[in-house]
């Protein structure tokens, strides 16, 4: 316990001395750093800042030193990257200090149009041949493709078997000419997820990771930090966001101090009751795990998590009224715009990663032991 | 704060299990339910649990218990909820309990905490006086009279009333109509002259009575904690009855929901077991998580009485709501998805259905317990 406060007031003193001051406020999206061949630093502090927090390590917090990472024990981290995990030394060592200096950006090409909710049922071909792979196929909402370097892809390459069963898991450099992006817009209007097209794309034999035929065990594991992740987006408190109740009083009315309309009172109420319950029940979760994989428990997180997150969203709606509905320009303040936009961005919550149903169904089937 | 049990309640926790589904299954609810047993519970089986020292979990060592505290007493009412047990733990060794170590004279523990931690008291608070839950709602007044107090006025939905030895009645001293300033605590004979106690049978078989109080004279000792001062000593005995009647409702809905489960399994129709159908598998599911977020609450708000923390209040609230909701989800899928036997009164879901309902309206139900968070709140 006391080396962690220890590391605690350590990296305090870092942080007061190295982070820019610009850096220090909740982050516009377009300022957001994603690294890679491509990268654009709006903000020079940025460039600064993700130079100095990748000399430090801090990038990858958890992944070991010779790979340019922290050193940090994963159990203070979790989250592992899959190279780390099955990876040989040959990938560890080409791709990971890249990553950890934010040289390279990469995407992630699981999803097609015929493979959604039955990931499973993907058809993109990886056909061996020579040294090469042949890579044809047709990918979605893969996140970022139009920034990225590298894409990280579940491709078939054994079209015989069982269909879990003929997947592998395969590193792409995008900047192939056989490889296509095509952004999608979406309804909140933003395009953070591409198509991506793959036409006769030579991949060497050593991009693939884990065994061949070997992918889906990767790509399971893949979606349950994927889940745990997605999950925790509701309960990160957003520097620049209001409690729910002072929106309720400013813009529908209070009375003797108290959010008047009782019937949004309750629904408040609710809202903050459930979303403590769910994060003293991921607190409960970490105590009975002791640190061990997420497991068939992260698809109550995810179902539950996004669920809440979305309600959480539908509610600041009723309490901002139209003033929350705007769209763009004149009549609306900024945070009020930024509302509906990440209202109509939360739906996505409970589809990407693993539909809700997809999560009820797992919970079904391995919690809870009832039948096909 | 921890989230999960040490050993010592680990330990509680599996003798507790053990015990009710050994001494106090669904079937003995069904037999007081059936004979009309006057006492409503079986003193025989209290005594038992006194005997394990349950009655005095909330007692000091000095007055005979053994003070475990709520997180031990929660396992032992979860264990109780599981089989819907009646006995006397909420009123008795929750409310009671709490109520003179939290606000009683050192001759009031002396007089009754030995005899409630040894099972021979059995203790009621009489507190409602509308239909729902109003702990400041009071009516029922108490006048200065020579050198005492005469007491008026009628309370309802007073649990354990027609059995309790000792009644602790709220009743209004100075102030008006829910105003938490100018309530006090009473202790009052059950056998006192005056006091007309009527048992009121309930959809859950459980004990709860009507008491009429007329003219009843009271000396300046029946006074618990200080005069016209009893609203802090309730929010604090009631928080903790909120969190623990939440931990056996927790039992009761956890019970109802893995019977279900095994029936989904194995009830065939078309040719296949009914669990099959994602129509029911999603509804399970749901039901799973909402259980599951009952239970961090539950022992989020028992730990949180323990450590005498701040936001003990808000937890009690959180977990009283969240149980009520699970309970009202879980009873109600439950009897669905058993179908036409579990209308039946043999089938035992029916139990758990009737159970839930009055525990969810007991020391207030989710709305009520959402107003009361948002107050503390702030909005």
């Amino acid at each position: 316990m006391q080396d962690v406060d220890a590391f605690q007031m350590q990296t305090r003193a870092w942080l007061e001395a190295n982070c820019p001051s610009s850096m220090r406020t909740p982050m516009p999206d377009d300022e957001i750093v994603w690294g890679g061949r491509r990268a654009v630093f709006k903000n020079p502090d940025s460039k600064l800042w993700l130079e100095r927090m990748a000399a430090r390590g801090w990038t990858v917090p958890s992944w070991p030193r010779e790979y340019g990472g922290g050193g940090l024990s994963p159990d203070e981290a979790r989250v592992l990257d899959e190279l780390l995990e099955f990876g040989t030394e040959e990938q560890k060592q080409a791709h990971l200090p890249k990553i950890a200096r934010g040289e390279i950006r990469w995407c992630q090409g699981y999803s097609e149009p015929e493979a959604g909710s039955d990931l499973a049922g993907l058809k993109t071909r990886a056909v061996p041949q020579g040294e090469h792979f042949l890579v044809n196929g047709h990918k979605v909402w893969t996140s970022y493709a139009n920034f990225a370097d590298w894409i990280f892809c579940l491709v078939r390459t054994d079209p015989m078997a069982k269909k879990h069963e003929g997947i592998s898991f395969i590193v792409i450099d995008m900047a192939d000419p056989g490889v296509r992006t095509r952004p999608i817009r979406l309804i909140s209007g933003a395009s953070p997820f591409c198509e991506t097209f793959f036409e006769n794309v030579r991949v060497p034999l050593g991009n693939l990771v884990g065994g061949l035929n070997q992918g889906w065990t990767i790509a399971k594991r893949l979606l349950e930090h994927e889940r745990k992740m997605i999950a925790s987006i509701g309960q990160r408190q957003r520097g620049a966001e209001r409690p729910l109740a002072d929106l309720a009083k400013a813009y529908a009315g209070a009375k003797d101090g108290r959010v008047a309309d009782q019937a949004l009172r309750q629904r408040i109420a609710q809202q903050e009751m459930d979303q403590r319950a769910f994060q003293l029940t991921q607190r409960r979760a970490a105590e009975e795990a002791k640190g061990g994989s997420p497991g068939a428990a992260s698809a109550m997180f995810k179902y539950y998590g996004t669920e809440l997150n979305k309600r959480k969203f539908e509610l600041l709606l009723a309490c901002a009224g139209t003033q929350a509905l705007g769209w763009e320009g004149e009549g609306f303040a900024a945070d009020e715009l930024r509302i509906a936009r990440e209202w109509l961005r939360s739906k996505a919550n409970s589809i990407e990663g693993g539909t809700s149903e997809i999560q009820l169904n797992i919970i079904a089937k391995r919690v809870l032991g009832l039948p096909d | 704060m921890a989230l999960t049990l040490d050993g010592d309640a680990a330990l509680v926790r599996e003798t507790a299990l053990k015990f009710f589904r050994e001494r106090a299954p669904v079937t003995a609810l069904r037999k007081l339910r059936d004979e009309k047993d006057p006492t409503g519970f079986s003193t025989a089986l209290w005594r038992d649990m006194a005997a394990l020292g349950w009655a005095g979990f909330l007692v000091s060592e000095e007055y005979g218990g053994s003070d475990f505290g709520c997180v031990g007493l929660g396992q032992v009412l979860e264990a109780a909820g599981r089989t819907l047990a009646a006995t006397p733990l909420i009123s008795t060794a929750l409310i009671g309990a709490s109520a003179f170590s939290l606000a009683g004279s050192a001759a009031q523990k002396r007089a009754h905490l030995p005899a409630l931690a040894g099972g021979e008291r059995v203790v009621a608070l009489a507190l409602e006086e509308g239909t729902h839950h109003a702990p400041f709602r009071i009516a029922t007044a108490a006048r200065q009279s020579g050198n005492g107090w005469r007491l008026d006025g009628e309370k309802r939905f007073v649990l354990d009333g027609q059995v309790a030895d000792l009644l602790i009645v709220a009743a209004r001293t100075a102030g008006s109509r829910d105003e938490p300033q100018g309530i006090t605590l009473f202790l009052v004979p059950g056998d006192a002259k005056g006091v007309v106690r009527t048992r009121t049978v309930m959809v859950d078989s459980r004990n709860a009575a009507v008491m009429r109080f007329n003219g009843i004279e009271l000396g300046e000792d029946a006074v618990l904690g200080q005069v016209d001062a009893g609203a802090e000593i309730l929010d604090r005995v009631l928080d903790r009855a909120r969190a623990g009647l939440a931990a056996e409702m927790l039992g009761s809905a956890c019970e109802a929901f893995e019977r279900t489960v095994q029936y989904l399994k194995d009830r065939k129709q078309f040719g296949v077991p009914i669990g099959s159908f994602q129509a029911l598998k999603h509804r399970a599911a749901q039901m799973f998580c909402e259980i599951e977020l009952t239970r961090s609450a539950v022992i989020a708000a028992l730990s949180a009485l323990d450590a005498g923390d701040a936001g003990a209040s808000r937890l009690a609230s959180v977990a009283k709501a969240k149980a009520g909701e699970a309970c009202f989800l879980v009873s109600n899928e439950s009897v669905q998805m058993h179908g036409g036997i579990g209308m039946t009164d043999e089938h035992e879901v029916g139990f758990f259905l009737k159970r839930a309902r009055v525990a969810q309206a007991t020391f207030g139900d989710a709305a009520f317990h959402r107003d009361r968070y948002a107050a503390l709140m702030g909005y």
